[in-house]
């Protein structure tokens, strides 16, 4: 306990300080992304992500996404547990043929109105494992795919700015 | 040790045994050719002989030039340094071949998957389901890595069949595919008495997207690209195994300066794992600070991957013939100075996470992984160490390493601790590794050569983050890919994993998951 209390408190917000350029252009482009979401979803976007095939990368991108220097849920994008609880759902990896029925209950367990997001290269179209016997060709033939997130992997700054984007259209 | 003394030692154990040819491709390859039926007699004699697990078991198509398949086995002679494969033909009208898997149970997945893949029956497998083509999704019959199959065809459909355990008061929890993270899929279904789990059986295979088959007909610089995909966290020990394989065969001897930059790499990507992990860990015991904590030092060494080579994932920086990028004087001084900071927050993690009695009582003694059954399961790498099995591949064949101080971390309970433990040693050992390496790297001197494709068959490997990464490439005269064999050290682990939870409660299954964090897409291919 005391060495959390301590590093707490010699290292205050680390964020601030880890790097200042990241640091100013996360916070403007979070507090305009907070605005939208307060407007559009009451307060905040529930994002149920689905993994079809990604290497992990894509994943560990997402996962970055929440740690500290991001942190996307203070802007009010919670990745949740249960697609129940979800707004959106977001499509990472190729298509494998073991995922589709998995993906459609995912959708199906979704209350309306809902969308889907796809992110990575490899969602839009199979990417680096398009023509394989295994891989399905794309996301979008299966579900209404309205915004996709480009980049292998799409950084977590990428990540918020397609979002910040696609909300102010 | 040479192609004579591996048979004799072959001999000392089965007698009888007669190779049918022996030669030694590379310094640390040996290939013995036998006849089917002194393949099992082989391959029990080199388990025992060299207390080696079957490292790989693969099948290869060669009907069209030579009107048969073939079955290779690979053994690890730790001791010397050596891979050792025992191959065999089997005739194409009778696809059999007699099971290892009743005496060495680590050859057990790799039957199955042949079965699957080729439909060579390993006569004798007492279980033959299928482990990546789900039944639900693709009938029986498909053999996708034939080189005469063209896409999956009709037939019926089945449901999988799951171990059932039964008896009063036995019941099960289904979890997954999809779970309540931001988690790759995969199916857990626990067996458990009350509270402690009396089985636990993984079925994966859902992210399966025919990696190996994509590699074939492609040559080696344009296959490196998929190799680097194949599991996003081992992005660098991926590509590094394929390229050891493909470097091989054509022959290449690399500047020291290609070999500096790999090892430099291989290690900044198992910093940034094993502080993920740890940081997974302590969410899973609900400890949040340290976690957050964790992944700032995870982000501080991506966003350095990302000054040092344009990628945070280092993906696409090994190439054949080297590596894209050097390390000039700025960057060295980032590297050692970032090295330095996360170093400094690293000790205060490891304090935070050592000196907190609730983490320390959930990490002791759970999830414990005895030495004799990961011998059997064939475990490798990190949890292997965990349970004291010295297996280190950068140890067995050092390269730069030799001029590195390498120690390897090694801890003898197999807890979920043990494994906490060898994550901040050989973060730490990676720390000082790559400032040891940073000190011979001389920016002037070149760190790529030009290669060109050949004819030939080799054994690449690395030892990433979470084990020995291992792919046997067979490439034909115009130097394309004819089969790519991939083994990912998950693939072995995850039986280590559902035998690790035995005994426990299933809130402490996702703690006992994080401290071995297998790959997905590696196992599923």
């Amino acid at each position: 306990m005391m060495n959390v209390l301590k590093n707490r408190m010699l290292k205050g917000v680390v964020t601030r300080h880890f790097d200042r350029d990241l640091n100013i252009q996360v916070e403007s482009m979070g507090l305009e992304l907070k605005e939208l979401i307060h407007k559009k979803f009451g307060r905040s976007l529930h994002i149920r992500e689905v993994d079809t095939g990604s290497c992990g990368a894509c994943e560990s991108e997402l996962i970055s996404a929440n740690n500290p220097i991001y942190d996307l849920q203070r802007f009010g994008v919670s990745f949740v547990a249960s697609p129940r609880h979800a707004d959106a759902l977001l499509v990472i990896g190729p298509l494998s043929k073991n995922m589709v029925i998995a993906l459609k209950k995912t959708y199906e367990a979704m209350p309306e109105p809902k969308f889907v997001i796809t992110l990575g290269d490899c969602a839009l179209d199979g990417g680096i494992f398009k023509g394989s016997y295994y891989v399905k060709d794309a996301v979008k033939e299966i579900l209404p795919v309205v915004l996709h997130i480009p980049g292998c992997p799409p950084k977590p700054l990428d990540i918020l700015n397609a979002l910040l984007g696609f909300l102010g259209r | 040790m040479d192609c004579a003394g591996i048979i004799s030692e072959i001999k000392k154990i089965s007698p009888r045994f007669c190779a049918l040819s022996s030669e030694q491709s590379y310094p640390d390859e040996v290939r013995i050719k036998t006849a089917p039926r002194d393949f099992k007699d082989a391959c029990l004699a080199l388990h025992k002989a060299f207390s080696s697990p079957v490292m790989m078991l693969y099948a290869l198509d060669e009907r069209k030039r030579e009107n048969k398949f073939a079955v290779n086995c690979v053994f690890l002679n730790s001791k010397d340094g050596l891979w050792v494969t025992v191959k065999m033909d089997i005739p194409k009208d009778d696809p059999r071949f007699e099971s290892l898997a009743r005496d060495i149970h680590s050859a057990s997945l790799f039957e199955r998957e042949i079965w699957e893949m080729f439909g060579i029956e390993p006569k004798g497998n007492p279980d033959l389901r299928r482990l990546r083509l789900h039944d639900e999704v693709c009938p029986q019959g498909n053999y996708p890595l034939r080189k005469d199959f063209v896409k999956i065809e009709g037939g019926k459909l089945n449901d999988y069949k799951f171990n059932r355990v039964e008896g009063e008061g036995v019941f099960e929890v289904p979890v997954g595919p999809v779970h309540a993270g931001i988690i790759p899929p995969g199916h857990f279904r626990f067996s458990v008495a009350g509270e402690p789990i009396i089985n636990l059986e993984i079925r994966l295979g859902f992210i399966h997207r025919g990696v190996e088959k994509l590699f074939e007909g492609r040559s080696c610089p344009e296959a490196v690209r998929i190799a680097a995909s194949v599991s996003g966290d081992s992005n660098f020990a991926h590509s590094l195994a394929f390229i050891n394989a493909a470097e091989k065969i054509m022959g290449l001897t690399l500047p020291r300066q290609a070999l500096y930059l790999r090892a430099i790499f291989l290690e900044l990507e198992r910093m940034y794992n094993h502080v993920n992990d740890i940081g997974g860990m302590a969410t899973d015991v609900g400890f949040s600070f340290p976690a957050a904590f964790a992944s700032i030092i995870k982000e501080a060494i991506l966003q350095l991957n990302e000054k040092l080579t344009g990628s945070r994932y280092l993906k696409g920086v090994n190439n054949i013939g080297g590596v894209s990028t050097v390390i000039e004087k700025n960057k060295k001084d980032l590297l050692l100075d970032t090295l330095e900071k996360v170093m400094a927050d690293f000790k205060e993690l490891d304090k935070m996470l050592s000196s907190s009695d609730s983490f320390m009582d959930r990490v002791d003694s759970a999830g414990v992984l005895r030495r004799k059954t990961a011998e059997d399961l064939g475990i490798v790498g990190l949890p292997a160490r965990a349970s004291g099995i010295a297996i280190d591949l950068r140890e067995h064949f050092p390269g730069v390493y030799r001029e590195a101080k390498f120690n390897m971390a090694l801890r003898e309970r197999g807890d979920v601790l043990a494994r906490f433990r060898i994550r901040v040693s050989e973060f730490e050992g990676s720390a000082r590794l790559i400032k040891e390496f940073l000190d011979k790297i001389n920016p002037l001197e070149k760190s790529f050569i030009e290669s060109k494709g050949k004819a030939g068959e080799a054994l690449g490997y690395a030892e990433g983050w979470r084990g020995p990464v291992l792919y046997s490439v067979k490439t034909d005269a115009s130097g394309l890919i004819e089969r790519c064999k991939i083994v990912d050290p998950s693939f072995h682990n995850w039986q280590g994993l559902s035998y690790a939870v035995l005994e426990n409660i299933i809130p402490d299954f996702p703690l006992c998951n994080k401290s071995f964090n297998l790959s997905y897409p590696g196992n599923d291919l």
